[in-house]
């Protein structure tokens, strides 16, 4: 036993048997992945509050989502947007893997989800009431709403799993830590894990803190705000929703008798807290080395690779450096290379969940999804962008990577499972 | 001041902790069922506390809403505060 307490030694296979997804591309797995081989975008002007006075005014909202239809009642106003969108897709994820959570061992499920916003929305609130009307208008609730584990705690209690739960707050590169420290419980004593992310900060608190990053589009055009390794990038758009994940033991699936849509193959992370280009070229470095140990974990060469969902930051010196390591990794045009967030915003803490539920929907399809919206690839990234339509290649193996605000860089690898009905 | 009722306990509940398809505000056995029954813990307690505070100006000390049981006990607690404000 390590001082992480893991054992050494080879792994359990860890595989996905349920998807939910919250996303500005729809509600539901299959809806979201009728919208990314469509093509079709769910970004447009911010309606959830009124962002002229704002320089960032795009952004991708969850159409058409209504609490009081998803959750129950009394947690509508006892927990934040971010913790609405976990709570339903946690029950979507539960229903498509065909778990009932009464029915299995309750310290060997455990909760494992990313936060980076934690309960902005619901904060900025309380913040009001504060300000505006004294400290005996500030609610109750306030202190379990705001903070990053909101969403594990809630999910946890409402479904009955209680094994070791936690939360990872690894800005846009925490969904792929969390599905990575799911994996890790597997191999001690859990059997069944909801994991993922989702993040809900459309809301001028939640904005104007994304805008010190300085890398948000400016951009008044949906069509034109959020083009990764486009010469035209000028930073991204953020958007709100997520995914929820039933990341299970192998033995587990099989003694449900349930067909997993992929496994976790491997699983890699490391730090990079410089920013912006470095004069020695060797901005992509970190990416790189992380991309190499997520292989290593996997026992898979590059070759084994069909297809990299890239992080694709939109803003061009990250580009760059990402379109780097790829090419270090894999060759010039090495791989087919794609980003459909490009149709979602970049989703923080839900990005990546979101971004590994397409992945699998994608081995579950056979179908390499194409990144919409771009037109001319930008000067020094010489990777293989799948543009204008998705290509049906039989994509076995899949990359997605995954950077956060501040240095966070994951790299995840999933393999195609026997799964062929995404949830209906 | 208008007195005090269940109604007015109920109405607090349903703004503040919000209420389950699973849970009955209005049937007869509201006022005996114990909060927990109801699907109300102690930050439901404390939040119905602030609000009634704040709502009809008094005071209510920490912990003495959540030690009562049932919206009857708290209804008989609230009135009993409000008596001595007004007296």
């Amino acid at each position: 036993m390590s001082a992480s307490g893991i054992r050494p030694g080879p792994r359990g296979r860890a595989v996905v048997t349920g998807l939910g997804v919250i996303a500005p591309t729809g509600i539901g797995a299959a809806r979201h992945w009728e919208s990314v081989l469509a093509g079709k975008s769910g970004l447009g002007r911010i309606t959830r509050f009124d962002p002229t006075r704002y320089p960032a005014r795009i952004a991708g909202e969850v159409p058409g989502f209504r609490a009081a239809e998803q959750i129950p009642g009394r947690l509508i106003p006892q927990t934040d947007r971010f913790t609405h969108f976990a709570l339903a897709a946690a029950e979507a994820a539960l229903a498509d893997a065909t778990a009932d959570p009464a029915r299995l061992p309750e310290y060997e499920m455990a909760v494992v989800t990313a936060s980076s916003s934690g309960g902005t929305e619901f904060g900025q609130h309380e913040m009001e009431n504060l300000y505006q009307q004294g400290s005996s208008w500030v609610g109750a609730y306030q202190s379990i709403a705001w903070f990053y584990a909101a969403t594990t705690g809630q999910v946890s209690i409402r479904h009955g799993m209680r094994g070791p739960c936690g939360v990872i707050a690894c800005e846009q590169a925490g969904g792929l830590d969390a599905l990575g420290q799911s994996r890790r419980l597997l191999d001690t004593g859990s059997r069944l894990v909801l994991s993922g992310g989702t993040d809900a900060s459309l809301c001028p608190y939640g904005l104007v803190a994304q805008l010190s990053s300085g890398q948000l589009s400016t951009e008044d055009d949906p069509a034109r705000a959020y083009l990764p390794f486009d010469a035209a990038a000028s930073g991204f758009v953020p958007g709100e929703g997520g995914a929820m994940l039933v990341v299970e033991s192998a033995a587990s699936a099989r003694d449900r008798g349930v067909r997993p849509y992929g496994e976790l193959l491997g699983y890699a992370a490391g730090f990079d807290p410089a920013t912006g280009p470095r004069p020695d070229g060797t901005r992509h470095a970190v990416l790189a080395s992380v991309i190499r140990r997520a292989l290593a974990d996997a026992s898979l060469a590059p070759g084994d690779v069909d297809v990299v969902f890239a992080d694709a930051a939109g803003v061009p010196a990250e580009d760059l450096a990402e379109a780097r390591a790829i090419t270090e990794v894999f060759g010039p045009g090495g791989v087919p290379v794609t980003a459909p967030k490009t149709l979602t915003g970049r989703m923080y803490a839900g990005g990546a969940a979101l971004d590994v539920a397409t992945a699998l929907l994608a081995l579950t399809a056979g179908v390499v999804p194409h990144t919409a919206g771009l037109a001319r690839p930008a000067d020094g990234c010489a990777i293989d962008l799948v543009l204008h339509h998705p290509r049906r290649t039989g994509p076995r193996t899949a990359l997605v990577l995954a950077r956060g605000h501040g240095g966070f860089t994951s790299a995840l690898l999933v393999g195609a499972g026997d799964r062929r009905d995404p949830e209906k | 001041m208008a007195e005090f009722t269940l109604d007015d306990i109920r109405r607090i509940l349903r703004a503040s902790a919000g209420v389950d398809e699973q849970t009955d505000l209005d049937g007869a056995d509201f006022a005996d069922t114990p909060f927990a029954d109801l699907g109300y813990d102690s930050l439901a307690l404390l939040e119905l506390a602030n609000r009634i505070e704040r709502e009809y100006g008094i005071d209510i000390p920490d912990g003495d809403l959540a030690h009562t049981q049932t919206p009857h006990e708290a209804l008989a607690y609230v009135r009993a505060r409000l008596a001595e404000v007004h007296a």
